[in-house]
């Protein structure tokens, strides 16, 4: 592992995320681990460790946490939150992190893409005719092929999907 | 018992054998699913990316339920997560309740306070219960070594589930499925993710978790793995045959949603009950109780 530049760490990061939900009980953390010992992403891959992405971020290493493909491993399972002796949220604060992240401009292109499309499309699948035909074969009500709500809901707002960040 | 129906968006696109069977195992024990067309989906696929967008668009379906005076019955874990859990923000959460509401506006819906939010499976537990769903069995799954899939969202984070089941010891599906006559098999690694959830962002990482539970699977004998959720299932199921060929190995284990084993003891068909949509075939399965 190598070493860690303080030089690069932003004092401002962590008491940011601090006042975010996810990141209240962030301090608490004393690295006692068991959160990876529990981890099912860390079962398989042993470079990646929940207590090392909080200790990062709570050197204020904004860069290095953001930029890194560690928070995106995160499976959102929730063992390590609810195991905690500390009380940290985990997997709360992996999300506020990830968000975090797009807000920078870091993010897998799936990610983004997913996101384009769930909020205008109001569905990660939209249902075409195709679908509707095999729906009604199967004996399964028809559903409606477009969703004018989510337009509305998202017209014209802060959603990071109107933001211009490069993909 | 009636609820609003949420569907969500995978399991009427590509999970039509869970909603199939669900449709059945509801109206055999008496469980009334209201259609709302206007659902959207949860707000769950982008949460990682927009965790306030994500609880908006949960918080338009929680306040359309709401208009409807009906608690809200998911298939979907995440769904029924993700609802729940922004129900339990929202709450307590007035600056956030009010940002939500401005921009519910638009779309003329108010949320005030929030429906119930239950997954189909934790219905039957609870609410249902063991002796209405025996009433209703006409066939005896004995001899079929059935293993349990929890998952993660069914039961976690088990604050916003009211800790409805031990999320270090679950049970509640189990004992479900047990009703059945078919035995529990237990295995080690048994409340491990499916992985499902990193399959966007590392495909191969994402399969080498689902790979460790099915090589459990095998060790345990267990003829069928039963599970609650279609993210869970596209893992197990729908990706089966790519684990196989990635990492050279041989499961053909099936991979039945809950409904489809109660409904199987409940006397339906195999295609009432969509098992001819599980892409691991579960014809020897279903020769061995006599279908």
């Amino acid at each position: 592992m190598g070493t860690i530049d303080l030089d690069r760490s932003d004092s401002k990061f962590i008491e940011d995320l601090a006042g975010q939900p996810g990141g209240e009980m962030i301090r608490a953390c004393f690295t006692c681990r068991s959160c990876v010992a529990g981890c099912p992403i860390a079962a398989v891959n042993r470079e990646f460790s929940p207590a090392k992405i909080i200790r990062m971020a709570l050197y204020g290493l904004k860069d290095h946490v953001l930029k890194s493909d560690f928070v995106w491993l995160c499976s959102t399972c929730y063992t390590c939150q609810e195991r905690c002796p500390q009380g940290v949220t985990i997997t709360d604060f992996m999300t506020l992190l990830k968000n975090r992240a797009i807000k920078e401009g870091f993010a897998p292109p799936g990610i983004r893409a997913q996101l384009k499309l769930v909020t205008g499309d109001g569905r990660i699948y939209p249902i075409d005719d195709f679908d509707n035909k095999k729906r009604s074969k199967a004996g399964l009500p028809v559903l409606p092929t477009s969703c004018d709500e989510i337009k509305k809901l998202f017209h014209g707002q802060d959603a990071a999907t109107d933001t211009d960040i490069p993909v | 018992m009636k609820y609003a129906f949420f569907l969500g968006c995978t399991i009427p696109a590509r999970a039509r054998n869970y909603e199939l069977s669900a449709r059945k195992v509801a109206e055999t024990v008496g469980i009334d699913l209201i259609e709302t067309d206007r659902f959207m989906c949860c707000g769950f696929p982008i949460k990682a990316a927009d965790r306030d967008a994500a609880t908006l668009m949960a918080a338009y379906n929680l306040a359309l339920a709401q208009e409807k005076g009906l608690d809200i019955c998911s298939l979907c874990s995440s769904c029924a997560s993700q609802l729940a859990e922004s129900a339990h923000h929202l709450s307590w959460d007035e600056d956030e309740r009010a940002r939500v509401n401005e921009r519910l506006s638009a779309v003329g819906l108010t949320y005030n306070k929030g429906p119930r939010v239950r997954h189909f499976a934790r219905i039957l537990f609870e609410e249902v219960g063991a002796d209405t769903i025996k009433e209703h069995f006409k066939k005896d799954l004995t001899g079929l070594n059935i293993a349990v899939h929890y998952g993660c969202h069914y039961l976690k984070p088990s604050s916003i589930h009211d800790h409805f089941d031990d999320v270090e010891d679950p049970e509640s599906i189990e004992d479900l499925v047990a009703l059945t006559g078919a035995t529990i098999v237990d295995y080690p690694g048994k409340k491990m993710c499916c992985g499902g959830p990193v399959l966007p962002v590392d495909e191969k990482l994402a399969l080498s978790v689902t790979k460790k539970k099915l090589d459990t699977l095998v060790e345990a004998k267990a003829d069928a793995l039963c599970l609650v959720c279609p993210f869970c299932s596209v893992m197990y199921d729908g990706n089966q045959k790519s684990i196989e060929s990635e990492f050279g190995v041989t499961y053909n284990l099936p991979v039945l949603y809950l409904t489809q084993v109660l409904g199987l003891a409940m006397g339906f068909d195999t295609k009432e009950l969509g098992l001819n949509m599980n892409v691991v075939k579960t014809k020897e399965l279903a020769a061995r109780i006599g279908l």
